[in-house]
């Protein structure tokens, strides 16, 4: 019974990291139909910065603050310098021009930063909590609690707020948003921002477990990637369940079947998904009205 | 036409930018080659190596060469891509006519090299770890780095000395963790070592929980080793504190530095693993002969470079004395002659250990040449 639950805990610490990447994706996506392959970057840019500034001597929480700021404006940058040039482009050329991005972000990281992996301390201490048999970090809960909250954020921001109705309808229809009076480039700069913002809220969460280094951007965006099509692409309740079932798939493929298989089974059930329900689990179909 | 050969010099000079040629210019007489990660994935194995390279090369020049003749290192940086280090291979041999060459910081390099000198008859050390290099035994190729199957022998002696036998293993999945794996589970009997439990783990892996649940679970389990490089065993080790483990834990000597400490933090108390006599350079015994040899080299790295000294750049070090040597006692610059004193090396203290070379073992090292270490209070000490 311990053993159950000490794997339920493990996958939900993983899931929670999957789900704050995860989250990340939708903003962007939902205001441009673009998957920002530099979401990664961004996590790793929110890590990275706290680190640096953390043992540059600033205190923790006001490095994590200026990490997100920082960050929030490389994403600001990468819409005003790399997308909004390309106006009128394709969805996929606009994706290409993301993934040349994470190559440079990533390039930059390696010169501003270094090439060694780093960490700074948990919030709360590393004496895990026991419960029935199991433990927890208490850095666990925090990403846990910080994925809910972000999501609740985000439902809140595209459900009831103005100006994420404003982001979706720059997706749905960027000539009609305009007729209506929105400005459509401020809100894609204002979905970079919050992505970054996102994306290194992320990295500040969930350095003092994974570790960071200039290139874990990758691996982060990846699985985060599959956990928002498995949740469904542009839904904040699909990205936080997504990554929680990839995180607690994987957890327990580990430790009732073998490691060897932990990643495939995560796959081999988020492309069974997709057979069943191609838009994932909470996705909307879309319809073209011809 | 003007316009074409002006596009004709510039694509040239991109060519020779990217090709990244890094010559030690100076008109000498013995010329030798290298092709090293100095940037890209292993970067942080061949920064050291090449910076030692360097160091070493001036320092001989400065002190009037071997036997009055200067050495011309001829370097190129293979970025650890096995592809661009065959072409450096091939233009060491045909275009430098170089009469040995150190290098290949990874082991895909170094594999994708070999038969390039083998063929031109070029004697060869390698800084790359896999046994592979040397085993089966190549007529012009060397190395000095210990092996992962060394390193599994040490620990595996260690673990037989405190009266345990009954071994759990987690390992990366990386080159590295997957290589010591199997040599770990190939010489597990001849230390009567019996593993009770066998885990995985990707090497971007954040939590290895379940795997470690799994592990301590196994009947009987004394001793945990975990095979692996990068952040993942800093990550078993923490997670080995939060389970709270009571057996003890190895690491290998792939994580054998600073800043494995830093990362694992508290969890670190305790952990052993074997390493390099470098890493812990003022605490042997004075009596100790690696003792002069590698406080000298870490003391002229860290005055050279402002940088803290790594085993790897211990590697080239060692490398490069046994490859002087071997020129000295040759007498000659000519490869075959070099080869066949690099094979005699004999009693050789470098940082690595002490090297006897042999016709059937090209690398020399046995098992003395690991210190086993264990982490206390956050340094270093000796397990005697």
């Amino acid at each position: 019974m311990s053993e159950l639950l000490q794997f339920f805990f493990s996958g939900i610490t993983v899931g929670a990291i999957y789900s704050l990447v995860a989250l990340g994706f939708i903003i962007i996506y939902n205001s441009s139909g673009v998957v920002n392959f530099a979401q990664g970057e961004f996590v790793m840019l929110g890590g990275m910065s706290t680190v640096f500034l953390f043992n540059a001597g600033v205190p923790l929480a006001i490095a994590a603050v200026a990490a997100i700021l920082i960050t929030c404006l490389v994403g600001i940058a990468l819409n005003k310098l790399a997308i909004e040039p390309a106006k009128g482009a394709s969805v996929v050329t606009l994706i290409i021009i993301t993934i040349g991005a994470s190559i440079f972000i990533r390039g930059m990281a390696q010169l501003v930063f270094d090439k060694q992996f780093h960490r700074f301390p948990s919030f709360s201490g590393d004496d895990p909590f026991l419960i029935g048999g199991a433990t927890i970090l208490p850095q666990g809960v925090w990403m846990i609690a910080g994925a809910i909250a972000v999501f609740i954020g985000l439902f809140v921001f595209f459900t009831y707020s103005l100006t994420g109705k404003a982001v979706l309808a720059t997706s749905n229809n960027k000539l009609a948003a305009r007729l209506v009076g929105i400005s459509t480039n401020m809100m894609m700069t204002l979905s970079f921002g919050l992505s970054a913002a996102i994306g290194a809220l992320a990295g500040v969460l969930v350095t003092p477990i994974t570790l960071t280094s200039y290139d874990v951007g990758i691996a982060l965006a990846l699985k985060g990637f599959a956990a928002a099509i498995l949740g469904g692409m542009g839904s904040p309740f699909g990205a936080l369940v997504g990554g929680i079932l990839v995180g607690l798939i994987e957890a327990m493929t580990a430790g009732y079947i073998s490691s060897e298989y932990k990643d495939a089974a995560s796959f081999i059930v988020i492309l069974a998904v997709l057979f069943v329900m191609p838009n994932g689990i909470f996705g909307r179909s879309t319809i073209d009205r011809v | 036409m003007t316009r074409f050969n002006h596009l004709k010099t510039t694509a040239l000079a991109i060519a020779l930018a990217g090709s990244a040629a890094i010559a030690v210019p100076a008109h000498a007489d013995i010329k030798i080659g290298s092709s090293l990660a100095i940037t890209g994935p292993a970067s942080f194995l061949g920064d050291p190596e090449a910076k030692t390279l360097k160091m070493l090369v001036n320092e001989l020049n400065a002190n009037g060469g071997i036997n009055g003749e200067k050495i011309d290192l001829i370097m190129y940086d293979d970025a650890a891509d096995p592809n661009q280090a065959r072409t450096f291979a091939t233009r060491l041999v045909e275009d430098d006519e170089v009469v040995a060459v150190i290098g290949g910081t990874s082991t895909g390099a170094t594999m994708a090299m070999i038969p390039v000198f083998e063929e031109a008859k070029v004697p060869f050390i390698s800084l790359a770890g896999a046994v592979v290099i040397i085993d089966p035994v190549k007529k012009w190729v060397f190395k000095t780095p210990h092996t992962d199957l060394m390193a599994c022998g040490k620990i595996f002696e260690d673990i037989k000395a405190r009266g345990l036998s009954k071994v759990g293993l987690i390992s990366g999945t990386g080159g590295f963790g997957k290589s010591m794996h199997e040599q770990c589970l190939s010489v597990a009997g001849k230390y009567g070592i019996d593993i009770v439990a066998d885990e995985t783990y990707g090497p971007k892996d954040a939590d290895m929980t379940p795997q470690l649940t799994k592990i301590a679970g196994a009947a009987g389990l004394q001793a945990v080793v975990n095979p692996g490089f990068g952040q993942g065993p800093a990550i078993v080790t923490r997670n080995f504190k939060q389970l709270n483990i009571k057996v003890p834990l190895y690491q290998s000597h792939g994580v054998a530095s600073k800043s494995f400490i830093d990362l694992a933090g508290d969890a670190a108390e305790g952990v052993r693993l074997p390493a390099s006599a470098l890493l812990v350079a003022d605490m042997l015994d004075d009596s100790d002969p690696q003792k002069a040899v590698v406080v000298g080299y870490r003391d002229a790295y860290v005055a050279e470079t402002g940088q803290p000294v790594s085993t790897f750049g211990g590697h080239a070090y060692d490398a490069f004395h046994i490859l002087v040597n071997a020129i000295k006692s040759a007498g000659s610059n000519n490869p075959a002659a070099i080869r066949d004193a690099i094979e005699n090396t004999k009693g050789f203290i470098g940082t690595a250990g002490e090297v006897n070379m042999s016709a059937t073992d090209h690398l020399g090292l046995d098992l003395n040449a690991f210190k086993m270490l264990e982490i206390r209070d956050g340094d270093w000490t000796i397990v005697k």
